[in-house]
């Protein structure tokens, strides 16, 4: 006889390795990092069990207590308690605890087991435990929990086996009478909890001396900002010092593919699409690969060694000054990446004033898409040359746009607290996470999830839209001694957007990049890289890189306020539609939308002025 | 001054265990409250500081409760009311070996 699948939900603290567990059952790749609140939304995958029998399993963020103080606990409130809409009310619960601090886990535990759902408890990583000379009785938390506990090192795939045989069996059973009293409060479950640890433990040594250690380096109150510091501004010089030879490679292969098209085919518009739309416009984005990849080898580093939650401590004092908390600060880190899961990181705050401020500055920080259009116009504008030792000036160049993003986002911050979302300051509460060496297959496989989305963007979006640009570009077919861009639709158009943005320095071809790049922002490369192409008289001068092109056409005055409008402009139109989604309406991406176009102009415009008046 | 005076948390130098005697939680945004709570800080928990900021009121701070670093703001630190707890040192559990036997 069959029946509906069973559904199992992962609850816990935050931190304690849901998501790690959850991906260990059901072969997903949710993001798992070293710091509390990286899951804010319930996430379902499917696992078997050992008859075979499929069930849905449910990641949930992670939360302290069922009354809820920031909106991600309260998702794991209303799914556990069967008021999420469309999600039937979990059959079963696994709640993790991490071994290491059951003083503090086995709170919440206690408030799950007390629900009298079918539940096991995963006794979670062990190994960390086995490193700090921890010695546990899983048998003594089982008799004073009354439910199975199984032990677990997520990461290592060790437990699964059992885990999933005791959820079988327990869900068979079914609900059954709490097995700890129900009307208790945190202080007696607190007791309990002390009690229950020290019950299980059977023996431990002193605590633990590495995380001391780094800790008294990394978060002194002058060497800490130092180091943090010196780390970022290593990860940019890194970006382009590193990537240089592979971004060299990738270029050579676009441009021997460039050549063997044009010798190999017949002339026509067929050829013209694949070299100037496909391999120029496209390629001159996927060149940027080992950047990309670069910079999330670092962010992949710091978040799964423990080191993203200190840094969210050192820069907490200067979010306080503009009225924001620490806690703002992972949200707006994920958003160097991309501002979507940033804008979504921000529901482990507290605070909805708080929170909003943090949507609507997270589209400053630059996110990778722009490093791209970063990138391209440093290499053609800004020497390679060294300004110290080992101090690249394009590493330079390009950590200062990002704190100019930072910087602008603090700007923007003040002046919000102080406006529209005015209210009383808000608190930094945060758990700093034990350091953990990090696992070289998760960076792995980290890098190759952010590879390829990356390839994919540039595969669809940035590949549709430089498609439908270079059609606009060669149709209609300019007259003989006309110039094709002039004779295009897309030129006339881009020639009625020139006059706006005439008076901060863009040139036609740069105001024509800026429409197609709010589908992507690497897409303002493929289209200059396009434009060019279609522009060029002959098939050598296709093929040359973007960069030359831009060095021989632009001067450094506009090419610099078109890195300053970059800094502010508004993002992608898919920031917009999350930024709606998260406030519940268009007032705020409107308001978002707006001051990004006019801190863009304004940014972009006085750069022009200043560089031409000082001769650059 | 005696040992045993009470005063603020924030006030605290680094690295001395202190207890916790009282929490003004009527001073503390509701959430945040909750937060504390959940994670031990309360009467009866035994902590230290362990780290502090440079700038001005040496904000945050990281405090070491049980197995945990949790850090928090001064402007928090301000409403908890510390005694000394020197004899007692840190107690995995978060709070003192005395408060067992209760
Ligand atoms: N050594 C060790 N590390 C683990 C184990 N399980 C998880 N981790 C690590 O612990 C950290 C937290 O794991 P997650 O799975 O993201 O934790 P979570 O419970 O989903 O956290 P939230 O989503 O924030 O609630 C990550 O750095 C994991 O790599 C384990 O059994 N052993
Ligand atoms: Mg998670």
């Amino acid at each position: 006889m069959s029946r509906a699948p069973r559904t199992i939900a992962l609850v816990g603290n935050p931190n304690a390795g849901k998501s790690a567990l959850f991906n260990a059952l059901t072969g997903a790749r949710q993001k798992i990092a070293n710091y509390p609140g990286v899951t804010v939304e319930r996430k379902a995958g499917r696992m078997t069990f050992a008859s075979g029998e499929p069930a849905e399993l449910i990641d949930l963020p992670g939360s302290y207590s069922f009354e809820p103080s920031s909106p991600d606990e309260a998702v794991t409130r209303d799914v556990v308690m069967g008021h999420q809409e469309g999600q039937r009310r979990p059959d079963a619960l696994i709640v993790v605890v991490d071994a290491n601090n059951l003083e503090q886990h086995l709170v919440f535990a206690q408030e799950v087991i007390a629900l009298g759902m079918p539940t096991v408890l995963a006794l979670n990583m062990l190994d960390l435990a086995a490193r700090d000379g921890l010695v546990l009785d899983p048998k003594a938390l089982e008799e004073s929990l009354g439910v199975p506990v199984i032990e677990t090192v997520a990461v290592r795939r060790k437990g699964l086996t059992e885990l999933t045989a005791e959820v079988a069996k327990v869900t068979e059973e079914g609900a059954h009478e709490p097995t700890l009293p129900t009307h208790v409060d945190i202080v007696e479950r607190r007791v309990s909890a002390r009690a229950m640890a020290k019950g299980a433990i059977i023996s431990e040594t002193k605590q633990r001396r590495l995380h001391r250690g780094l800790d008294k380096v990394l978060l002194h109150p002058w060497i800490g900002p130092v180091v943090l510091f010196a780390l970022l501004f290593i990860v940019f010089q890194a970006v382009f010092a590193w990537a240089a030879p592979f971004a060299d490679a990738l270029e050579g292969v676009v441009a021997a593919l460039s050549d063997a098209v044009v010798t190999n085919f017949p002339a026509g518009l067929l050829r013209d699409a694949v070299t100037e739309g496909l391999l120029a416009g496209v390629g001159s984005v996927v060149v940027f690969l080992p950047q990309i990849i670069i910079l999330f080898f670092f962010i992949l580093v710091m978040e799964a060694t423990g080191y993203m939650a200190r840094a969210a401590y050192l820069m907490d004092r200067m979010m306080a000054s503009v009225g924001l908390s620490g806690r703002s600060f992972i949200p707006l880190l994920s958003s160097f990446a991309c501002a979507i899961p940033g804008i979504m990181a921000t529901r482990s705050i507290t605070d909805p004033k708080d929170r909003l401020t943090t949507i609507l500055i997270a589209p400053l920080m630059t996110c990778s898409a722009r490093l791209p259009v970063y990138a391209v116009i440093i290499a053609a504008f800004i020497p390679a040359q060294t300004v110290g030792p080992g101090i690249g000036l394009q590493g330079l160049v390009l950590f200062a746009l990002y704190v100019a993003g930072i910087v602008g986002a603090m700007l923007v911050a003040f002046v919000l607290r102080r406006s529209v979302t005015q209210g009383a300051a808000s608190g930094f509460i945060m758990e700093l996470p034990r350091y953990q060496w990090p696992r070289a297959r998760d960076i792995a496989i980290g890098l190759w999830q952010r590879g390829y989305i990356f390839l994919r963007r540039a595969g669809t979006i940035i590949f549709t839209v430089t498609i439908v640009l270079w059609l606009l570009l060669s149709f209609p077919q300019a007259e003989p001694g006309e110039n094709q861009v002039d004779a295009s639709i897309a030129g006339k158009l881009a020639n009625g957007l020139a006059v706006v943005v005439e008076p901060i320095g863009f040139n036609r071809d740069m105001a024509l990049s800026l429409i197609p790049a709010m589908a992507a922002r690497e897409v303002a490369v493929s289209s200059l890289a396009t434009t060019y192409a279609v522009a060029s008289d002959d098939e050598d001068e296709t093929a040359e890189a973007l960069g030359t092109r831009l060095a021989a056409d632009w001067t450094l005055p506009m090419a610099l306020s078109f890195l300053a409008w970059f800094v502010f402009a508004p993002q992608c139109l898919s920031t917009i539609a999350v930024a709606k989604r998260e406030t519940n309406g268009w007032k705020w991406p409107i308001v978002m939308l707006l001051y990004l176009f006019a801190l863009a102009y304004i940014a972009a415009g006085a750069t022009f002025w200043i560089a031409t008046a000082a001769g650059l | 001054m005696t040992a045993h005076a009470e005063m603020s948390l924030a006030d605290r130098p680094l690295g001395n265990a202190v207890r916790v005697v009282a929490v003004d939680w009527a001073v503390l945004d509701e959430g945040e409250a909750r937060r504390l709570r959940a994670l031990g800080i309360d009467s009866g928990a035994v902590l230290k500081i362990a780290h502090r900021g440079i700038f001005s009121g040496r904000d945050p701070i990281a405090i070491e409760i049980g197995r945990m670093t949790v850090a928090l703001r001064r402007a928090h630190a301000l409403a908890i009311t510390v005694v000394d707890a020197p004899d007692e040192g840190v107690h995995p559990s978060g709070h003192t070996a005395s408060e067992y036997a209760k």
